[in-house]
């Protein structure tokens, strides 16, 4: 027998009788009458609410809408089907794209693998720049110079892809009768460290230095950016942690070790979150803007590869589809896990 | 007393700034270089003779493009959709974010993990398209037939925006509002008096974010919009850069400045407008990163 609250009663001494406890009534009618509850405290509050109704239909139409219709996008015209077997044929696309082996699928398997080389390197060259942009930064006393410095690194950042891709392109252009190459690849080649024939031949055609390309121009972008965090962290850093350390007779290497590290680790855990949670989800409109037919080898990526296949022919939709689900099914995954270890690793988390 | 420096902080020191330094140019180099590109003459452009300082000055590679009309038709519709997507999002996301602090907000938990969903994961471009394809339509169908207003409505919301807004506002005093509501203020006064006033410095940062996204937007703007007239500068930028890099398009060309300066000249154009502003807005910018919605 479920025993219910109000069985419970209070003794009233003035009185000398037990009653109910009235506390105890009031909850039990909002858990009766549960709902009700909620449409008069809406209605009673309906300002807040109509609030938010802009911003939900502004995601539900424009975010999740997306997501419903991507179950559309597995749908098999197929009349002898019925309706149901329709809409869950859909594995086929699945399996098509990862067990075929045929040129479709091997595109694919080189989107991915090209996807996670390339957040690879993001990780591994992209991230530390801005950490040791904001060491340097804090070597310079003067303020007005840091400004300077931070400034002009922060520069980039402020164009757009398109003009970032333009410049970059304009820069390792390729030569041709009537102009020279890009300046760029002129300096690399006087230097020796490409051949003649690879800068007139233009870097992005070059499946070899795509990747390269891509990184640096990242970290010229994004890297004086990036650093404000971790400048911000290093400066929060009181004075005194490092006079202690130098009474104790601690060098550069070992203040680094000691005082810096610690004091940042924290910030460095949530950025290394945040990154490692968005590795799949390479910025595709760089790449779309950078890559051309020659550079598919090294260049292309999930994302572009849908894009190639889901709005030129309307034939593959599903395959394109299912190629982006994939690789967002396991970029949340991802960002689910890092953020779990973290947590229980450092107590810091993103969510 | 001042301490002598030890060698290790000495060598730290000097490598800091010799590695800062050559960052900091490398970062302005590609700026001066496209200037002085777009105004030298042609041979010097096309022989690379200028390294940093144009040669053979000539103003011709700007003087056609400002009579290009569709550059200034670009560029008023990056500026109708920078303004207008940000006046849009900012107020949806303000009044969402607002919402959102409240505690006493039924469903509140659902209502943020609706938020932060829409971060972990995306349908991905082809569905994308296809929502974006059937907005078109209902738009077209009620009227709407200019895609610039699409692109404003549709495109370029983003959670993480809001929930900067709403841990601003999380970080108001409740005494200030309930000394506002004592005084009589409604709902929408509280706001207006109370909370947008007391986090004018993370809705700046916001609106910045949401500006820069819209200025910048290229991808769907260009799968989007069918009519040259409605493209924002980004997809006129790139347009112009597939047909000047293309060489079938470029023979016979007799200009008195390289193919090169005319793109060049239209990336200085479109760089401008943003150094001058720079300055102002650097410090939002800068604050913006700081103010995460990170919990510890």
């Amino acid at each position: 027998m479920k025993v219910r609250a109000a069985d419970f009663l209070d003794y009233d001494q003035e009185r000398g009788v037990y009653r109910e406890n009235p506390e105890q009534l009031v909850r039990d009618d909002v858990e009766k009458h549960y709902w009700l509850h909620v449409v008069r405290a809406i209605i009673k509050d309906w300002r807040l609410y109509l609030m938010l109704v802009p911003m939900l239909l502004v995601f539900l139409f424009w975010r999740y809408l997306p997501m419903y219709e991507l179950l559309g996008c597995f749908k098999v015209d197929n009349s002898v089907l019925s309706v149901s077997d329709q809409m869950f044929s859909g594995f086929s696309y699945f399996k098509r794209l990862l067990f075929a082996g045929d040129s479709t699928s091997t595109d694919f398997w080189r989107a991915m693998r090209n996807t996670f080389i390339t957040s690879f390197y993001g990780l591994c060259f992209g991230f530390p720049m801005p950490i040791i942009l904001a060491l340097f930064f804090n070597e310079v006393k003067s303020n007005g110079a840091r400004s300077v410095y931070q400034v002009l690194t922060y520069l980039p950042k402020f164009m757009s892809t398109v003009v970032m891709t333009s410049l970059v392109a304009m820069l390792v252009k390729q030569g041709a009768v009537t102009t020279n190459m890009g300046i760029v690849s002129q300096a690399l080649v006087k230097l020796g460290v490409i051949p003649y024939e690879v800068g007139q031949a233009g870097l992005l055609n070059n499946p070899k230095f795509f990747r390269t390309l891509y990184q640096i121009s990242g970290i010229w972008e994004g890297a004086g950016y990036d650093s404000i965090v971790f400048f911000a962290a290093i400066i929060a850093i009181s004075p005194t942690s490092y006079e202690a350390a130098q009474i104790d007779g601690a060098n550069k290497w070992a203040q680094m070790r000691y005082v810096v590290l610690p004091s940042i680790l924290s910030t460095i855990v949530i950025m290394l979150i945040t990154r490692i949670g968005s590795l799949l989800n390479v910025g595709y409109e760089k790449v779309m803007l950078l890559y051309n037919t020659n550079t598919y080898v090294t260049a292309d990526v999930v994302s572009t590869f849908a894009n190639r296949y889901g709005m030129k022919g309307e034939a593959q939709t599903g395959l394109a589809a299912a190629a982006e689900m994939m690789n967002n099914v396991i970029g949340m995954l991802l960002v689910i896990g890092s953020n779990t270890i973290a947590r229980k690793a450092t107590n810091t988390s993103l969510y | 007393m001042k301490r002598k420096l030890e060698i290790t902080e000495l060598i730290f020191k000097i490598i800091s700034y010799t590695l800062l330094t050559i960052f900091a140019l490398a970062c302005l180099y590609p700026f001066v270089y496209a200037v002085s590109a777009s105004i030298s003459g042609r041979s010097q452009v096309e022989y690379n003779e200028i390294i940093l300082l144009p040669k053979n000055v000539q103003f011709e590679a700007f003087s056609m493009m400002f009579k290009n009309n569709m550059f200034w038709t670009s560029y008023s519709n990056t500026l109708f959709i920078t303004l207008y997507g940000t006046l849009w999002a900012m107020f949806t996301a303000i009044l969402g974010g607002y919402a959102l602090s409240k505690k006493r907000l039924l469903f509140r938990k659902f209502f943020n993990f609706f938020l932060v969903f829409t971060m972990w994961f995306s349908a991905g471009i082809v569905p994308q398209y296809l929502n974006y394809l059937a907005t078109r339509k209902v738009f077209n169908s009620i009227g709407i037939m200019d895609d610039k207003w699409l692109v404003v409505i549709a495109m370029g919301m983003a959670a993480m925006n809001i929930i900067l807004l709403r841990n601003a506002f999380e970080g108001v005093p409740s005494e200030v509002e309930e000394a506002a509501i004592v005084d009589g203020a409604t709902e929408m006064q509280v706001l207006s008096t109370v909370y947008i006033p007391m986090s004018k410095s993370t809705i700046a940062t916001v609106a910045l974010f949401f500006a820069i996204s819209r200025w910048n937007g290229y991808f769907w703007a260009r799968q989007m919009m069918s009519n040259p007239n409605e493209h924002p500068l980004q997809v006129f930028i790139r347009l112009q850069l597939e047909k000047y890099t293309d060489p079938e398009q470029v023979t016979g060309w007799n200009e008195v400045f390289a193919t090169d300066s005319a793109i060049y000249a239209l990336i200085v154009c479109s760089i401008v407008p943003i150094l001058i502003i720079y300055p102002f807005i650097q410090k939002y910018f800068a604050k913006g990163v700081n103010v995460g919605g990170v919990k510890e």
